[in-house]
């Protein structure tokens, strides 16, 4: 019932958020965020419940389409936990981005944004394959709402394609559902769409591969991976602050969690073929999209490019399918959704203060905004990976883990770390440091952070240390589910490198 | 053969839209008022939606030869009646102010209900022809009434002369066939076309008939490669008769094309499902990459509904593969789907539109959101159900139409549905967009005309439908499921 409770507020509280604009524009953001901490704090009555290690904490099974076995089916277990906290978080995080950037349709907006999460809230909790579907594709259309209408110069092009492209994979990722439905329907008699019915499907049959590659194409367009990765970019740059904090810090990670819950688990023969493959994919991502980062003019691209590289690790990670790969893919998960959110809110910061993202235009900024580049550089430094901060727990807990699936691949991922430094410095050093210029924008309003700002990422940078000081914590919640995980699929562990 | 009146009780809804449209046109030979024969022929097409409602759970019968009752036709009976209505209403306030005599429109209106009725509840030949004749007849009127008006922009006249043309070619198809067909079975009641007495003329007769039907039904249905004709009717017609073509002509003809391609076996010839998956694939392609070059959104709509048809077609193959009924209630289904979500998205149009000038550029709709939230809300519903967006009506349609395709192994016509579908998002978003864009200049809608609750109520109702059955589809799910069990 839990679960129904926090979607429910989501949704209603975005309805609420758009009725209470007609009576002052600044209520809708007070109401956005009354409901997501209210959201937050019930959420937190879910955390350390899962005593006897059964996986599941909370579950809800209700028919919804009796006439194809198709349920109102939600759980949540540990990595659920997990990611739902970290949805709720960067939901206040998103609106306290929006808090002074959205001015006009303050109600509309903040309606999008509750039903994005609402919508991401649902994907982490779907126990009903139809019901997964059904709330992938809700979150989508506020998204394109939100970057649609309150997004940049060319945000009509950059909507149409991140809508375009999830569409179409999604429809992929349907077709595959219904396939393994089927199979459940000839081998036991009746449809059932429910999680844990069609795990027992035997879906060894020739065209298992290409049921995987649905659910496969659809979660690696949404990590993204490399080559489905070029709706992000644009998506990014165009979207307002808060949108993209959204898009990078959550709806990322639930191309991620599905391949996690969704994808191996429910074919794991298939992807056990095709892990080499994934994996090679991964890598190409890292370094890529990690090279083509470092070519970029626009601030948001390329932190854009930077994800995506991050995003290559928990890919490796997961297709290598061991435990710490996995911890280590969760932990990057929590990790690079506080610091991608981070900078591309200092991003949309800078934007919003000089209406420019061309790094070309920028220069000593130190001197200027000290605050603001302090930050900057905090976050650049834990995207990079240094050791104490989260994402240096993360990536290092998948290297090991992808060692014991593919040496050679590790050493090649390996370099990532390496990329990652040369671009967040590059960056550090180009817009921070040296002279002053602002010879091609107006300064006017180039402030340093606000109180309520620095209150925002101050929040961020201690979930950050908190995971790189003490992942333990974080670790604990998801192990039990990843421990069920990994014995459904019957530790299959990969080859080892001699197979690549 | 007809002796008692309880043999005459099934057809109960056909009489009264029949003693409708008699009682209309009496009405108007006495004395002319529209605000009269408008509330006859609502009241009349609603009396018929309740009396087929209530008929369904006990009537199954064969009335004459020609019309068979049962579920499933009085299912369609409903769906039909219901729409005509919602036509009705939306059409009151849109030919308000037309510069002519403006009661015969009601009259045109009910009278192609009855032919739609007639061939919902047909497994005849016959009762076919009578009821698409019928039919179509009172569209080309419909399409070209507002013929006499001064300020008409439009070009009725043009529109209706080449359906007519093009439709009356199209019978002239459907009637060669049949007859071909009846050369080969000896009755003009739909029969298998496979087990043949041996003193006929052979399956390449057969296959020569079935084509010779199937292609006349596809230009009604607007499949490509017989869909030319669409953008532009749709174009000239006024929008509420552009409506009724788009939805009940469609629909009807849909049913007569199942209960035949069911009945007749036809897609057991290999050359058949040849020749209906060449038609699918190339509807959906064609409907969608050609809607994409248009500015207009009625043209946009036809197009799109050129595409629609062609998703039905994958469904319509796929009876041929699956046991039972599934493939029939994913066309039934989408078809009701497909009606809601069409109905709605003219319904828009005609709202803000009016006889004396119609707004379907899609320029026109400009920041339509900020301006009127409710009327942008609801052609947003609908255009996101075209595409498939779940929480609409549209998500489960297509939800069926794949399941089908799945079961029956088509999976290259379903690579063409995601390719297709993909495709027509862009033309739904470019809408949607547009419809968020910062207005420039406010734009007078209505410039004619009268602003009409009832047309909000009727939306509101449609958008309603959409929604419910999008999010909680299974009452309509198992009404569904049990009629289609009588194909």
């Amino acid at each position: 019932m839990i679960l129904v409770v926090l979607i429910s507020i989501l949704f209603l509280g975005g309805v609420l958020a758009w009725l209470s604009e007609g009576l002052d524009s600044k209520f809708p953001r007070i109401v956005a965020l009354a409901a997501v901490v209210i959201d937050l704090l019930v959420m937190m009555a879910l955390v350390g419940t899962d005593t006897e290690g059964a996986g599941w904490i909370v579950e809800l099974n209700a028919q919804w389409i009796p006439r194809f076995g198709i349920s109102f089916h939600l759980a949540a277990d540990g990595l659920s936990v997990l990611m739902m906290l970290l949805t709720a978080f960067l939901g206040i995080i998103a609106v306290g981005s929006a808090w002074d950037e959205i001015t006009e349709r303050t109600g509309f907006f903040y309606f999008n944004l509750l039903w994005t999460l609402a919508g991401v809230i649902g994907v982490f909790t779907a126990l009903d394959l139809f019901l997964f579907f059904f709330f992938w594709e809700v979150m989508l259309i506020p998204m394109y709402f939100i970057i649609a209408i309150w997004g940049h110069e060319n945000k009509n092009y950059a909507a149409m394609k991140f809508f375009i492209f999830t569409q179409v994979t999604g429809m992929l990722m349907l077709i595959s559902i219904l396939v393994l439905a089927y199979f459940h329907y000839v081998q036991f008699g009746w449809f059932s769409f429910d999680y844990f019915d069609l795990l027992k499907v035997n879906t060894r049959s020739a065209i298992e591969m290409w049921i995987m590659l649905g659910f496969f194409v659809a979660f690696s367009t949404k990590l993204p991976s490399f080559p489905f990765h070029s709706w992000l970019p644009d998506a990014h740059s165009q979207a307002p602050t808060a949108g993209s904090v959204l898009l990078a810090g959550v709806l990322l990670k639930t191309g991620a969690y599905g391949l996690i819950r969704f994808a191996v688990p429910l074919f794991p023969e298939a992807s056990m073929q095709f892990a080499p493959f994934a994996m090679t994919l991964a890598v190409i991502s890292i370094l890529y999209c990690a090279k083509v980062a470092f070519a970029q003019t626009d601030l948001k691209r390329l932190i854009a490019y930077t994800s995506v590289s991050h995003m290559g690790f928990v890919m490796l990670g997961i297709y290598a399918w061991n435990e710490q790969a996995l911890q280590g893919a969760v932990m990057t998960m929590l990790a690079h959704g506080l610091s991608a959110a981070a900078l591309f809110m200092l991003a949309g910061g800078l934007q919003h203060r000089i209406h420019t993202r061309d790094m070309d235009h920028m220069g000593g900024f130190w001197a200027k905004v000290p605050r603001l580049s302090f930050v900057a550089l905090f976050f650049s430094i834990a995207a990079l990976g240094m050791p104490g901060l989260g994402n240096f727990v993360g990536e290092f807990l998948v290297l090991l883990g992808a060692f014991q699936a593919s040496i050679g691949l590790t050493v090649a991922a390996a370099f990532g770390l390496i990329f990652a430094s040369v671009y967040s410095l590059w960056v550090i050093q180009k817009v921070f440091h040296g002279a002053y210029r602002n010879s091609d924008f107006d300064d006017a309003h180039l402030h340093d952070l606000s109180r309520r700002e620095m209150f925002y990422f101050a929040a961020m940078m201690i979930g950050l240390i908190w995971m790189g000081m003490y992942p333990q914590s974080f670790l604990d919640m998801s192990s039990d589910s990843l421990t069920n995980l990994l014995n459904e699929t019957g530790q299959l562990l990969f080859a080892q490198g001699s197979e690549l | 053969m007809i002796t008692s009146f309880n043999d005459l009780l099934p057809l109960l809804p056909l009489l009264i839209v029949t003693a409708t449209s008699v009682i209309a046109m009496l009405m108007i030979g006495i004395r002319r008022s529209y605000i009269a024969t408008g509330f006859i022929t609502i009241t009349g097409l609603l009396a018929a939606t309740l009396v087929a409602v209530a008929m369904m759970d006990w009537t199954n019968q064969q009335v004459t030869p020609l019309l068979i009752i049962d579920q499933y036709s009085l299912f369609f009976t409903v769906v039909v009646c219901a729409s005509a209505m919602v036509l009705a209403v939306l059409s009151f306030p849109y030919f308000f102010e037309l510069d002519d005599q403006r009661e015969e429109y009601f009259l045109l209106l009910t009278v192609a209900t009855i032919g739609a009725i007639v061939m919902v509840s047909s497994n005849h030949f016959v009762s076919t022809v009578l009821g698409l004749e019928t039919l179509s007849m009172s569209l080309y009127g419909m399409i070209a009434y507002p013929l006499h008006s001064s300020k008409s922009a439009k070009f009725p006249l043009e529109a209706s002369v080449k359906y007519l043309v093009l439709s009356a070619a199209a019978s002239g198809f459907i009637l060669f066939g049949m007859a071909l067909i009846y050369a080969q079975t000896g009755t003009l009641s739909f029969a298998s076309v496979t087990e043949l007495p041996a003193a006929g003329l052979g399956d390449g007769y057969t296959i020569v008939a079935l084509l010779m039907v199937v292609s006349g039904m596809a230009f009604k249905l607007s499949l490509a490669p017989f869909h030319m004709w669409t953008p532009d009717v749709y174009e000239g017609a006024p929008l509420p008769a552009t409506a009724y073509l788009a939805t009940i002509g469609k629909a009807a003809m849909f049913v007569v094309l199942l209960r035949f391609i069911q009945i007749s076996d036809a897609l057991s010839f290999d050359s058949m499902v040849t020749v209906l998956t060449l038609i699918a694939a190339a509807s959906m392609l064609a409907g969608n990459l050609l809607a994409l070059l248009q500015d207009n959104l009625k043209r946009i709509l036809a197009y799109s509904s050129i595409a629609h048809m062609g998703y039905l077609m994958l469904a319509l193959i796929a009876g041929h593969y699956v046991t039972g009924t599934i493939a029939v209630e994913a066309i039934t289904f989408y078809l009701i789907a497909y009606v809601i979500m069409s109905l709605g998205a003219f319904g828009v149009a005609s709202v803000i539109s009016s006889s004396e000038k119609e707004f379907d550029s899609i320029k026109e709709y400009r920041g339509l959101f900020w301006r009127n939230p409710l009327l942008a809300t609801t052609f947003i519903a609908m255009l996101l159900s075209l595409a498939g967006i779940p929480l609409t009506v549209g998500f489960i349609g297509k939800f069926y139409i794949f399941l089908s395709g799945v079961e029956s192994g088509l999976w290259i016509l379903l690579g063409v549905l995601v390719l297709g579908s993909g495709i027509g998002l862009y033309y739904y978003l470019r809408i949607i967009y547009r419809m968020f864009m910062p207005e420039k200049h406010s734009q007078p809608y209505r410039v004619g005309g009268v602003e009409s609750v009832s047309s909000y109520a009727v939306l509101a109702i449609l958008l309603f439908l959409l929604l419910l059955f999008g999010v909680y589809p299974a009452p309509i799910m198992s009404i569904v499921a049990t009629a289609s069990a009588f194909i």
